[in-house]
């Protein structure tokens, strides 16, 4: 039962954000002031690339990019959607931190055995990256957990829901979520943080030997991390909700992010690192000392 | 090889029909900028004109683009590099040659260093007339590219597969030997 349930969000989830993702070229095109493509664009992209012929560089090649597929959509079963909990009890924090890193780590492999020199330069700005922003982010999320005594996401989106909207923790922490909204822009390789994936500078990073059907797959696998991202960031801050609920916070989020990419310029890899190691982590530091010693902004 | 043997079918069944919409609805191009019809590129991209809204963006990569587009002049020396890039695509892919250079060599007509006729050495899908072409004029090929598509009548890469060793002989007799240089799996 729980695996009908699992399959069943993560098609809802392909749906929901293959579909946000084309609204949000729309927005991102009239912000641009153009009229920009039709909302089912994205899945034209998918199915088109999924159509094409594709070659092999090797057995790693190919296993990489279903590794980062296969382990991108695992984690997003475990993941709370909206209040259903596919895998009862195994909705942790952990499990989702660690399933994620298989998806890059897929991915990184994959694009190391395609054996060009851009796609080995993108995976070394992606992995640096990522200890960036993963850093400020945890801080934040384990002083959390640290106070609750609990690390399941559907718990710790629960106790936000006591005390009504004023109880979520975007506004009892919020320097956290400022920090966790930022890391969220580095983990979804947005711009200003597009830096692994570079068209203009490294011909699209680690993606530049993938085409055909190899491509449709990463641009899957992308989407589903942007759902587990976006909402990990939903449940820890906005307090998750029913389906619906969920749905309308994850629109919000997901909107503000094309608001910020939509006008920005990339930084680059070093410029990540600093910026992530300077102010970030003070708020995070701040953030993860208030609610431990005095336990202000949250419900104990 | 990375073709479709049931691509090369002249008849087109169901799926083949589906999967030639989204082709034609999803058109990637490579940005790769041959001569001096280029310029008029960046326009079409860009706010004013809006390519997106046919579904076409520019692709760093060739291994992701459908369309190679020749803009202009093409000289021997970039001819290589061309065939190179276009042997890299992924199977269902076109070619747009811009301009009257690549029709019949236009200005450089008795110029030792361009080539005259484009579809001696790749087949060519679709010409843009004019010297250089509009923006509206290259909307309005990616529109009939677009159709042509759906309609599953855009067979260059097919007959460059088919007529392999004629568009072989014509590369040779410009260029010398051509050869793929892969430096990793060699």
């Amino acid at each position: 039962m729980s695996y009908l349930i699992a399959f069943m969000i993560v098609f809802i989830g392909f749906l929901w954000q293959v579909s946000l993702d084309g609204i949000q070229r729309k927005v991102t095109a009239k912000i641009h002031r153009r009229v920009g493509p039709p909302w089912y664009q994205t899945f034209m992209d998918i199915f088109k690339a999924l159509s094409k012929s594709s070659i092999t560089h090797g057995f790693i090649y190919d296993f990489g990019v279903m590794m980062a597929l296969g382990g991108t959509i695992a984690t997003f079963m475990f993941l709370p959607f909206g209040n259903i909990v596919a895998f009862n009890g195994l909705d942790n924090f952990f499990v989702v931190v660690y399933l994620l890193a298989i998806g890059s780590l897929g991915m990184a492999m994959s694009a190391s055995g395609s054996g060009n020199a851009w796609a080995g330069i993108g995976i070394m700005r992606a992995l640096t990256q990522m200890l960036a922003y993963e850093v400020p982010f945890m801080i934040v999320v384990f002083g959390m957990i640290h106070v609750y005594g609990t690390s399941s996401l559907s718990e710790l989106a629960h106790v936000q829901q006591m005390n009504g909207i004023f109880g979520w923790h975007i506004f009892t922490m919020p320097l956290g979520a400022i920090v966790a909204f930022i890391s969220l822009l580095g983990m979804l390789s947005k711009v200003p943080f597009d830096t692994p994936i570079a068209p203009t500078e490294i011909a699209s990073g680690p993606m530049v030997e993938y085409g055909g059907k190899h491509f449709g797959m990463l641009i899957l696998q992308h989407e589903f991390a942007t759902l587990v991202e976006v909402g990990l960031f939903v449940n820890l801050f906005l307090g998750g909700g029913n389906l619906i609920e969920y749905l309308i916070k994850y629109f919000f989020v997901y909107t503000l992010v094309t608001l910020i990419y939509a006008v920005s310029a990339r930084f680059r890899i070093e410029n990540v690192v600093t910026f992530f190691y300077g102010v970030p982590i003070v708020l995070s530091l701040v953030q993860a000392a208030i609610v431990i010693f005095t336990g202000l902004g949250v419900n104990v | 090889m990375n073709i479709f043997e049931e691509d090369l079918n002249d008849t087109i069944t169901f799926w083949e029909k589906i999967k030639n919409i989204f082709r034609g609805k999803s058109l990637w191009m490579l940005h790769y900028c041959t001569g001096c019809g280029a310029v008029e590129l960046p326009p079409t991209m860009t706010a004013r004109f809006d390519m997106e809204r046919l579904g076409m963006g520019p692709m760093a990569t060739p291994r992701q683009a459908d369309v190679l587009l020749i803009t202009g002049y093409l000289s021997v020396k970039t001819l290589r590099r061309v065939i190179y890039t276009y042997e890299q695509m992924m199977t269902p892919k076109y070619l747009v040659g811009f301009g009257s250079c690549t029709i019949n060599g236009g200005i450089y007509y008795d110029s030792y260093a361009v080539i005259n006729r484009l579809d001696y050495y790749l087949p060519v899908d679709l010409y843009v007339a004019g010297c250089m072409p509009r923006p509206e004029a290259i909307m309005n090929t990616f529109k009939t590219l677009e159709n042509m598509i759906t309609k599953g009548e855009a067979n260059g890469w097919k007959k460059y597969v088919e007529n392999y060793d004629w568009y072989r002989n014509n590369q040779i007799r410009s260029l010398g030997e051509v050869y793929v240089k892969d430096e990793f799996h060699e």
